[in-house]
């Protein structure tokens, strides 16, 4: 296997924030009851985590778990682990109705950081950012200007968002354009 | 521009995070059905000026279909709910007829 | 003339000087100047001409209601044109000039049309250029298109330098308007702990109460300005924003904000302007009231002004407009004019008041010495670039025994309108108020939200008080009725206590004299920028416009930059009263958003440039780009029609690829086609519903190609479908198709099926997928070695997982070029890795990479269908002779009960069948065959026409597919078709199929 490379290879810009390609990210996308204890240990196994409720991320670091939909999480994990960990989730949930494939390659990730990150995010995403409304521990998916997109925080001044691969490059492009220097708005 | 609250995921979902589906509750019409049933299913739908049963996809998130009642004529909206449904659940009805007493829509009253 | 004074001026800085330029000319303003205030200190009184008639023109107004002085601003890629001089700030370095003349401001061709005025009546246009009809296209199209538009649009090779930005906002409460009554609304919505926005489209807070005077709780209004600015910028829960225009309120509490960053610093680091675009729970509108001018002759004289503008650049500015002035009004408000301009030492002649008495700040004004001539009119103000002498008359009559009076400016007041744009925008209503003569909103028909209830509350001036205790105690119970509604619980507080003089009534006056005659009423302007007169309204009326939306469209009442700001009311007045009707039955056109016109820039936001739209890319993109990628977008991807070499037109870049993967070794970037996975104990059910063929009894490890229909029954999509295991499929689609597809997919499965156990994942962009075509396309992956890709171990139409040299892969051998083919999937992170070693490896085997334009060939070579080509919503499968593909066994999927119906059933249906030129030249994309006869249009009758036409290399002539009316019965028969270059071509009806018809090449 030759060495893999991630959509943009840790590409970053500095404005009003910080914002960086963070490379690969392993990425599983579980769909299932997530009320079957089964699917629930699976989760643990492969993350650490507890299963999350409506809208609601639990990461640390390169693992975790994240509620996309009623029947959708997306788990994280280190990017060498992947294979093993679907493998071991995909043997766990052999008697169970769900489906878990790998991800990885299919998205690119990027944060966003400094005491005006969630203002830049705030000009692409028709979504209320401010610390009331949106904390760590929390996921929203919507969509970056034209494109559709998730993050979460990893801290208050971090974000952390999520896009298709194919769409690595405008989305790099247009977090420039609204990290640019002098475009503090003032409100977040 | 509408908000809707998708019931799959809670967020009040501006229209741009949403994509519309047509009217809601139609009956499929398959093989074996009469050419009236198949071209009612295929091209008969409702345009009513007030209440109406319309389908939306969240599609700019969590992506899941749901239902949404609203007023065509003042944009109200009595209520989203599931899709997995084939008729507005009493709840929905009853919130439109606290404001449109008398409302009839298709077979619903 | 028009000048600066030696005191007052509450917004400049006397001690910083500024240096701009107007048409070339050097000038002086302060800091806090706008461009009109800085012009008028210069004495340049005239700052444009009209549209119609190339009037000089002056600045009637001081702020987002003016007309007239429209400038273009700025130069080279920062050059913005029609920007209103009342609403500029001043800056060092600021260059202007004057629109609509030429060659200058001072002497201009166009005037010449003033004097034709009496044959360029409302609706000349309409009535003029109907015929003869070939003149459109010569005479009056070119003579439309020379008039048309007001300044100069910008240079097309000079792209705007700045950048703009969108920022999405979510208040409790939204106000808009921050002089007294917005920043009092605020506060008392903020007291409940609402969250408050407030914004402001001027640089300063207050609106323009510190001008009109009066005390608030006993202190000066600046004083009680400045407490309040101070005690909101204090409040943790209020966001204020000055120079941000609310440009429109919509559905479900949407707001536009304009904010304007760096126009008055232009250069400076970030964004130029920030369109806000709020979601309010509530919206207070506090926007205040616009003054209307009174219609008498000449009224378009430069030096004929709002009274209240008047008042605003003697006390914000410091500038007097003129030396010697008159004011004529219906109202006691001009006489604070009068009575401010007489303070600051000008010569006020007289107060000309239509009444015939007047309140308390007229005795005010006769004390200070200045002459009022209650119940009389202005019959006419005499003068071309600037104001001379007026005529006065008495009101009532039609304007004999006049006495001329020299001055050099004129105040005119004919009552106040309150902006009630943003109450309507959403659909508010209004009511007609008789005591003031204005529209204002009506509070028991506001704009509904989501929840049915009214989200708009409007205050202060906007919503009819004019009187400033009146105004703030309105403003007070706005914000908090506001902060209620959105869910807070207010405060017990009191309004402040505002006090002015009182004022008696106004009377409506919309002739100056009453009963003018048609020589003055031919002078009286409406319609200040698009010349529109008091004669033109009437006009329409007498032609049978009765709705005052005909008539705005027929005169173009209101429809400037300005969109009737100052015109809307007096208009509407003269058509009510020659249609002998009343005010509120004619009614009011509909106010529409923006408020003010605002940038395109804004509008676009981040997107323009590299992100105008997204661009989505395969893993190997840049090597594509580094090695003569000629793009074709697909969908929002981008895939390379062609890799063009050094010296050769993309047209034999092309033809090189098309023989080379016949007779080498051809690769295809294939990423961009879907990749969807379905899995479930139903996904077998399911899919045999999602497609027309069987897809339950594939076996695993082998590939089936589908096709898709929509329950109408035409194809929407194809592809090879793969069974992974025992539960799970793979289902490609086409590059465009994998997100409508898998939407398709979860729409049939949470709306119709879900109790159907099936999971879908969309994995298109997991892997960078090859294919690996040609006669060498075993050879490259064997020498690559890793899995046994052998005839027996991989045969066509089946799949493998395995490794390929280092990759882990999976390998399909399928074909849509005819020739032996792999496509071979690797992670998407090493999809360059992968093609790079195919590359490598390949050298040896005449490998070169293809695009999609050979892909093509290929395909249309083998007879092969292209969804979107030979489908365009309208085809059904049998169409194509695909009947094949439809299953007989399954008694349903989406399409089949369609297919039953007459018109699907039809044998006249055009049908799927091989083109060959009898001259062996290419068929012009989208030509129609032509039959016998004519249609009812007297058109020829078409009977198919072409849906793929490409050159072939491989067969050195022209091939195409087409629909043909009985087609597959015509074998042989040859038919025309007309092009649009003057041609007929002519070809004959052949198979489908050009090339090596029995598949040999593949099945090796």
């Amino acid at each position: 296997m030759s060495e893999p490379i991630s959509a943009l290879n840790h590409a970053s810009y500095d404005g009003i924030a910080k914002v960086q390609e963070c490379g690969l990210q392993g990425m599983i996308t579980l769909r299932g009851d997530l009320s079957d204890k089964v699917l629930a240990k699976a989760v643990k196994d492969a993350t650490g985590q507890k299963m999350p409720g409506q809208r609601e991320a639990f990461v640390d670091g390169e693992s975790g778990v994240c509620w996309m939909s009623p029947d959708e999480l997306l788990v994280l994990v280190p990017y060498v682990e992947v294979e093993a960990k679907l493998a071991a989730m995909t043997n766990a949930l052999s008697g169970t109705h769900a489906l878990a494939v790998n991800v990885s390659d299919a998205r690119a990730v990027f944060s966003i950081s400094g005491s005006s990150a969630r203002e830049v995010l705030g000009k692409l995403a028709p979504v209320e950012l401010s610390s009331k409304a949106f904390q760590p521990g929390q996921i929203r998916r919507s969509r970056l200007a034209q494109v559709a997109g998730a993050f979460w925080m990893d801290d208050d001044q971090t974000l952390r968002v999520v896009c298709f691969r194919s769409a690595a490059d405008y989305v790099f492009n247009l977090l420039k354009v609204a990290a640019q220097p002098g475009s503090e708005v003032g409100v977040y | 521009m509408l908000i809707l609250n998708c019931p799959y995921c809670g967020v009040d979902a501006e229209e741009t995070e949403l994509a519309a589906g047509g009217e809601a509750h139609l009956k499929r019409f398959g093989p074996g059905s009469s050419d009236d049933e198949f071209h009612d299913y295929l091209f008969m739908r409702e345009n009513p000026k007030g209440v109406h049963f319309e389908r939306w996809r969240h599609s700019n998130g969590c992506g899941k279909w749901f239902h949404a009642a609203r007023c065509t004529q003042t944009l109200e909206v009595f209520g989203t709910y599931s899709a997995q449904t084939t008729e507005p659940p009493k709840e929905i009805k009853d919130a439109i007829t606290a404001k449109r007493p008398g409302w009839t829509w298709r077979e619903y009253e | 003339m028009s000048t600066r004074l030696a005191k007052q001026g509450r917004l400049i800085d006397r001690s910083k000087q500024v240096t701009f330029t107007f048409n070339g000319t050097s000038m002086q303003g302060y800091e806090g100047d706008t461009l009109a205030s800085a012009l008028l200190a210069n004495d340049q009184m005239m700052m444009g001409r009209s549209f119609k008639y190339h009037r000089p023109r002056g600045v009637v107004a001081s702020g987002a209601e003016e007309p007239n002085a429209l400038v273009g601003l700025g130069q080279g890629n920062r050059f913005e044109p029609n920007q209103r001089a009342t609403t500029t700030e001043l800056f060092n370095g600021l260059t202007s000039v004057s629109q609509n003349h030429w060659p200058n401001l001072e002497f201009d061709i166009g005037a010449v049309n003033t004097h034709l005025s009496r044959f360029l009546p409302a609706g000349f246009y309409y009535k003029m250029f109907i015929h003869p009809k070939p003149f459109w296209k010569h005479v009056y199209e070119p003579f439309i298109r020379q008039s048309a538009g007001l300044g100069k649009a910008p240079d097309k090779d000079n792209r705007d330098a700045d950048t703009y930005e969108h920022f999405y906002a979510f208040t409790d409460v939204l106000v808009i308007g921050g002089g007294v009554a917005g920043l009092q609304a605020a506060k008392a919505a903020a007291q409940s702990g609402a969250k408050v926005m407030l914004i402001e489209q001027t640089a300063h807070w207050g609106g323009r109460a510190p001008v009109d005077g009066g005390t608030i709780d006993n202190e000066p209004v600046d004083k009680f300005v400045e407490q309040l600015v101070s005690e909101l910028e204090t409040m943790g829960n209020v966001t204020m924003r000055s120079r941000c225009m609310g440009a429109g309120v919509y559905d479900h509490g949407y707001v536009l904000g304009y904010e304007r960053l760096n126009d008055h610093k232009p250069g400076t680091q970030g964004p130029r302007h920030r369109l806000w675009r709020i979601r309010a729970k509530q919206v207070v509108t506090a926007t205040g009231a616009i003054e209307r001018p009174l219609s008498f002759a000449g009224n378009d004289v430069p030096g004929v002004m709002l009274a209240s503008a008047m008042r605003d650049y003697v006390v914000n500015w410091g500038v007097t407009p003129g030396e010697r002035v008159i004011v004529a009004t219906n109202n006691d408000d001009a006489y604070r004019t009068a009575i401010i301009l007489k303070q600051a030492g000008v010569d006020v002649l007289r107060v000309i008041d239509a009444r015939a008495a007047a309140g308390p700040l007229a005795e005010e004004a006769r004390q200070l010495g200045i002459r009022v001539d209650p119940g009389k009119a202005i019959a006419k103000v005499k003068g071309g670039k600037r104001v001379k002498k007026v005529a006065i008359c008495n009101q009532e009559g039609i304007g004999g025994a006049r006495e001329e009076v020299e001055c050099d400016a004129v105040a005119m007041s004919g009552g106040w309108s309150p902006v009630v744009h943003m109450w309507s925008h959403c659909g508010g209503k209004l009511i007609w108020d008789d005591a003031n003569a204005h529209f204002r909103p009506d509070p028991a028909r506001p704009p509904l939200g989501a929840n049915g209830e009214g989200f708009v509350v409007a205050a202060g001036a906007s919503n009819g008080p004019l009187a400033l205790g009146d105004v703030l105690t309105d403003a007070h119970a706005a914000g908090k009725a506001a902060a209620k509604a959105a869910g807070f619980k207010p405060k017990n507080t009191k309004a402040p206590a505002g006090e002015t003089t009182q004022e008696a009534a106004m009377q409506a006056v919309w002739l100056m004299p009453a009963n003018a005659d048609v020589q003055l009423r031919m002078k009286s302007w409406l319609d200040f920028q698009n010349d529109v007169k008091v004669s033109d309204v009437q006009l329409a009326a007498r032609e049978g416009y009765e709705s005052v939306e005909h008539t705005k469209r027929y005169t173009t009442l209101g429809m400037a930059t300005d969109q009737g700001k100052l015109s809307n009311i007096n208009g509407l007045a003269i058509l009510a009263d020659a249609l002998e009707s009343e005010i509120p039955k004619v009614g009011t056109t509909t106010f529409r958003p923006p408020y003010t016109p605002i940038s395109m820039g804004a509008i676009g936001g981040e997107a323009r440039g590299e992100v105008f739209q997204p661009i989505r890319q395969t893993p190997m993109h840049d090597w594509h780009d580094e090695n003569g990628a000629d793009w074709e977008p697909v969908g929002h991807w981008r895939r390379t029609y062609a890799y063009v070499r050094p010296g050769e037109s993309v047209h034999d870049a092309v033809n090189r690829e098309v023989k080379n993967t016949r007779e080498n070794l051809g690769l295809l970037d294939a990423s961009t086609l879907g990749k969807l996975i379905v899995k479930g104990p139903d996904a077998g059910k399911f899919l045999d519903m999602m497609y027309t063929n069987m897809m339950s009894t594939l076996k695993v490890g082998k590939c089936r190609y589908g096709l898709m229909c929509s329950e109408n029954g035409f194809l929407i999509d194809d592809g090879v479908v793969a069974r992974i295991d025992e539960d799970t499929w793979l289902c490609h689609t086409t590059t465009g198709g994998a997100e409508r597809i898998h939407g398709h997919m979860e729409e049939w499965l949470q709306t119709e099926w879900w109790d159907w156990k099936v999971y879908v994942a969309n994995v298109t962009e997991q892997y960078a997928q090859v294919a690996v075509v040609g006669p060498n396309a075993r050879k490259v992956l064997e020498k690559l070695g890793g899995m046994d890709v052998g005839k027996e171990a991989l045969p066509f139409m089946e799949w493998r997982d395995g490794k390929i040299g280092d990759f882990d892969c999976r390998a399909y051998r399928i074909s849509f070029s005819g020739e032996l083919s792999y496509e071979i999937a690797v992670p998407a992170s090493q999809g360059q890795a992968f093609w790079n070693a195919l590359m490598e490896a390949g050298k040896e085997f005449g490998v070169m990479p293809y695009g999609t334009e050979c892909l093509h060939i290929l395909r249309a070579e083998k007879g092969f269908i292209m969804i979107g080509d030979e489908t365009d919503g309208t085809v059904i499968p049998q169409d194509l002779g695909l009947h094949w593909a439809l299953s007989k066994k399954k008694e349903d999927y989406l399409g089949k009960r369609a297919h039953l119906r007459s018109h699907m059933a039809d044998p006249d249906r055009w049908k799927l069948v091989g083109l060959e030129t009898v001259d062996g030249s290419v068929i012009p994309d989208g030509a129609y065959a032509v039959g016998e006869g004519v249609n009812a249009n007297g058109q020829r009758n078409m009977i198919g026409r072409v849906t793929s036409t490409y050159y072939s290399a491989n067969l050195g002539k022209g091939i195409a597919m087409g629909l043909v009316k009985h087609g597959p019965d015509r074998m042989g028969e040859i038919i025309e078709f007309p092009g649009t270059d003057g041609k007929t071509y002519k070809a004959k009806i052949v198979d489908p199929i050009f090339y090596d018809k029995d598949g040999e090449k593949q099945n090796v």
